[in-house]
């Protein structure tokens, strides 16, 4: 009995010692990680992506065979708790060597010292041939580049447009705003549809800043004043944006769009719930096999300031306390081979990042049907603002957009969203440093 | 536990075997409690500090610069915050809804599924299904059900013969959040109904008998009987409620992430949005260390109100 105690006291007492002390070397760990000698970890959010996640997976296959030194190794995440999971290794200083990072967030990542600048010169394919929005760049320094990006276009049936006598808009003559207003208003006065328009407003997150900022932009109006990005007073409450957000709300008042659409729109404009649907590049392949030449691929509406699409998709980085730099630029220049653009843009659906990459892609090389996708890229993507404050001005234009869908009152709900967005830039010293 | 205290005090102090004994008593004791301990500390006391330190930092989630003391800065700010006023009052219509209405639902369940008939098991088992599916699942299925094509309206249309049409429950500012304090109602009334029930078998089958011979009907029965014998656990029921209403999240953040319009959003919803979506931790900690003496004053209030008068 007694003895017992004791082995149980005892046990207990060093089962404690031993986790003190575990989790004592796991928060004093060395300067560098993600890297074992010359064994990097690549860490990537498509796990449940499973033609991405290959690609990937063929990279760093061809890389551990085509030299002798570094070895790579992947970790793959699902993509909802990507973002978690590398702010929290980050706090415990356990990055990854080779990190992919959403667009956007890259100038916040660098900012806060989770990514190193780059030097890929050497590589197979030179940085300025990408597109632009591929390229994530944060004080001039590169930080991150993407093998594809994807654009935001409208998908309709010919055969509907052609019976309420639309016009089928082209890059070059997008519809206006009012011709856009009364080609909603002939589809919803035919009567086959509750809501001609869909526009994925039953999504959430950076669906909201991605697909309905660029509308803002065309309005004339930005989330911040991209200046100098020290306020978004004038550029978020000024009276073109004020305008975009009384048309934003009559979409919904007029009958015209659901103020909260289905979870899969896609399926709804498929199956002829709705007839124009604001979607990206991404559901073509798909639409196209379904629709056949029935498929019209529309490009965005022209609100004033030209036509505008979101730019800026996923991109690869290096973090600033991996322990093996060498290993993980030589990794990084070896995954820009114009063979890997074409694989991850075949494998998304995505249109890739250089020209010499789309001329090997059917559908994207000139003349053919996705053309339009890297023609809208080039022309009118603007990538979101490039400043470490994203993440916030992100937030809160989504809840702002949903209030106004929901009925708020436009001036004041812009208004409170830059007195918002101009508290946090001055609290935060305005990311300066 | 009260009861032990005098045992021990009348054993004579620091005497041969006794003592040795007492030293074995000891470690025993140390280790059973240093597992709970252990997780306590790190999952509990710890964070909890931090967050109280936190709140009076510029700490963020990602950021170069390391945190700094800035005094009462987040308080001020929070304080000037229409969306916190309006997460306080969200969560205090939330709970004074349902910590009455869960209570008596569930008491009235127990009473009903106590009684000696046959096919009450089957009841039990029905009313706790809820309980034992994750709050996640239920929300995702009544964001189904509460669509404005979804299966409540097509109830309401049905019943009403087509006069009355069901708003569009979770996008309508006014019916938001009294579709999640239903939902919420419905998913919680099992558990209490349980806690209830096992407080009407410990009250003597014959003090009911003894009523009903001295010609008591079942209202005064209930009255003068159950009712007293219900104290334990009227204030065990009472506590759980309020508390775990208090903590509305998971529903919100599933079902409407605080809209429309501000409508359902609670304070620890506030906390988390503004902590890992904003990544403003001193913030968070801020409106978390608010939220812990709120709680803690209506936990001291509500033991000060179903004290043992006597």
């Amino acid at each position: 009995m007694r003895s017992k105690a004791k082995r149980l006291a005892a046990t207990s007492v060093a089962i404690v010692t031993a986790a003190t002390v575990l989790a004592g070397c796991s928060g004093s760990s060395g300067s560098g990680s993600g890297a074992d000698g010359d064994t990097l970890t690549l860490w990537t959010h498509n796990a449940g992506n499973a033609a991405e996640y290959k690609v990937v997976q063929q990279i760093v296959d061809d890389f551990n065979a085509s030299q002798g030194k570094y070895k790579v190794r992947i970790q793959a995440f699902p993509q909802g708790s990507y973002n978690d999971a590398v702010v929290a290794a980050a706090s415990a200083r356990k990055l990854p060597c080779i990190l992919d990072a959403d667009g956007p967030n890259v100038p916040n990542w660098a900012w806060g010292g989770y990514l190193a600048p780059l030097d890929m010169s050497g590589s197979e394919t030179a940085v300025a041939d990408q597109l632009p929005s591929t390229v994530g760049t944060y004080d001039d320094k590169l930080y991150a580049f993407g093998h594809y990006d994807v654009a935001l276009t409208m998908f309709a049936r010919k055969s509907v447009l052609q019976a309420h006598g639309i016009r089928i808009p082209t890059i070059d003559r997008p519809w206006t705003a009012d011709e856009f207003t009364s080609a909603l208003a002939a589809l919803k006065a035919s009567g086959t549809f509750e809501h001609p328009l869909e526009m994925g407003t039953g999504g959430s997150g950076e669906w909201w800043p991605y697909a309905y900022s660029p509308q803002l932009q065309s309005f004339g109006g930005d989330l911040v004043d991209r200046s100098d990005y020290k306020s978004a007073k004038g550029a978020l409450d000024g009276p073109e944006a004020v305008a975009w957000a009384t048309w934003f709300r009559s979409l919904v008042t007029d009958g015209y769009m659901a103020q909260k659409g289905g979870s899969s729109p896609n399926d709804d404009f498929l199956n002829g719930k709705s007839a124009i649907e604001w979607d990206g590049s991404w559901d073509a392949a798909k639409n196209a096999e379904k629709l056949g030449d029935d498929l019209a691929i529309l490009p965005p509406v022209d609100f004033g300031q030209g036509p505008k699409i979101g730019g800026a998709s996923w991109q690869w980085g290096m973090s600033a306390t991996c322990g093996n730099k060498a290993g993980a630029q030589e990794y990084l220049k070896f995954s820009r081979k114009t063979q890997y653009f074409v694989d991850f843009a075949k494998a998304t659906g995505t249109i890739p990042a250089t020209a010499a990459a789309s001329a090997q892609i059917p559908g994207y090389q000139p003349g053919g049907p996705y053309e339009v996708f890297t023609q809208e890229a080039r022309k009118f993507a603007v990538v979101r603002p490039v400043t470490p404050a994203y993440p916030y001005v992100s937030s809160v234009f989504e809840k702002t957009a949903k209030d106004i869908l929901a009925g708020a009152d436009p001036k004041k709900a812009l208004s409170q969203a830059a007195d918002q967005i101009d508290a946090n830039l001055k609290s935060n010293n305005y990311y300066a440093g | 536990m009260t009861t032990l205290l005098p045992r021990a005090g009348a054993r004579p102090p620091g005497r041969g075997p006794r003592t040795a004994a007492r030293r074995r008593e000891r470690l025993t004791a140390l280790g059973m409690v240093s597992p709970a301990v252990l997780l306590l500390l790190v999952f509990f006391v710890i964070p909890v500090v931090l967050a109280f330190a936190l709140a009076f930092t510029s700490a963020r989630l990602i950021s170069p610069t390391p945190a700094h003391f800035v005094g009462l800065r987040n308080f001020t700010l929070l304080f000037q915050d229409p969306v916190f006023f309006r997460s306080l009052l969200n969560t205090a219509v939330f709970a004074a809804v349902v910590v009455p209405v869960q209570a008596g639902l569930a008491l009235a369940l127990a009473l009903l599924v106590n009684t000696k008939v046959g096919g009450t098991n089957f009841f039990r088992t029905v009313y706790f299904v809820p309980v034992v599916t994750s709050m996640v699942v239920i929300s995702i299925v009544w964001m189904f059900l509460y669509q404005k094509t979804g299966l409540v309206n097509h109830l309401i249309d049905t019943f009403s013969l087509g006069h009355l049409h069901g708003p569009d429950w979770l996008n309508d500012p006014s019916t938001a959040l009294p579709a999640i304090i239903f939902m919420s109602v419905w998913q919680g009334v099992g558990f209490h109904m349980v806690i209830w029930l096992s407080g009407l078998q410990t009250i003597p089958a014959d003090l009911h008998e003894a009523a009903a011979i001295d010609g008591a009907d079942r209202w005064a029965r209930f009255r003068h009987v159950t009712w007293p014998g219900l104290r334990a656990t009227r204030t065990f029921v009472l506590i759980t409620i309020t508390i775990d209403a208090l903590r509305l999240f998971t529903q919100v953040n599933v079902m409407t992430q605080g809209g429309p319009l501000d409508s359902t959003t609670t304070v620890v919803y506030q906390a988390v949005h503004t902590g890992y979506d904003q990544q403003q931790t001193a913030y968070a900690s801020a409106i978390s260390l608010v939220f812990f003496v709120l709680v803690l004053a209506v936990s001291l209030v509500q033991r000060f109100l179903t004290r043992e008068k006597d």
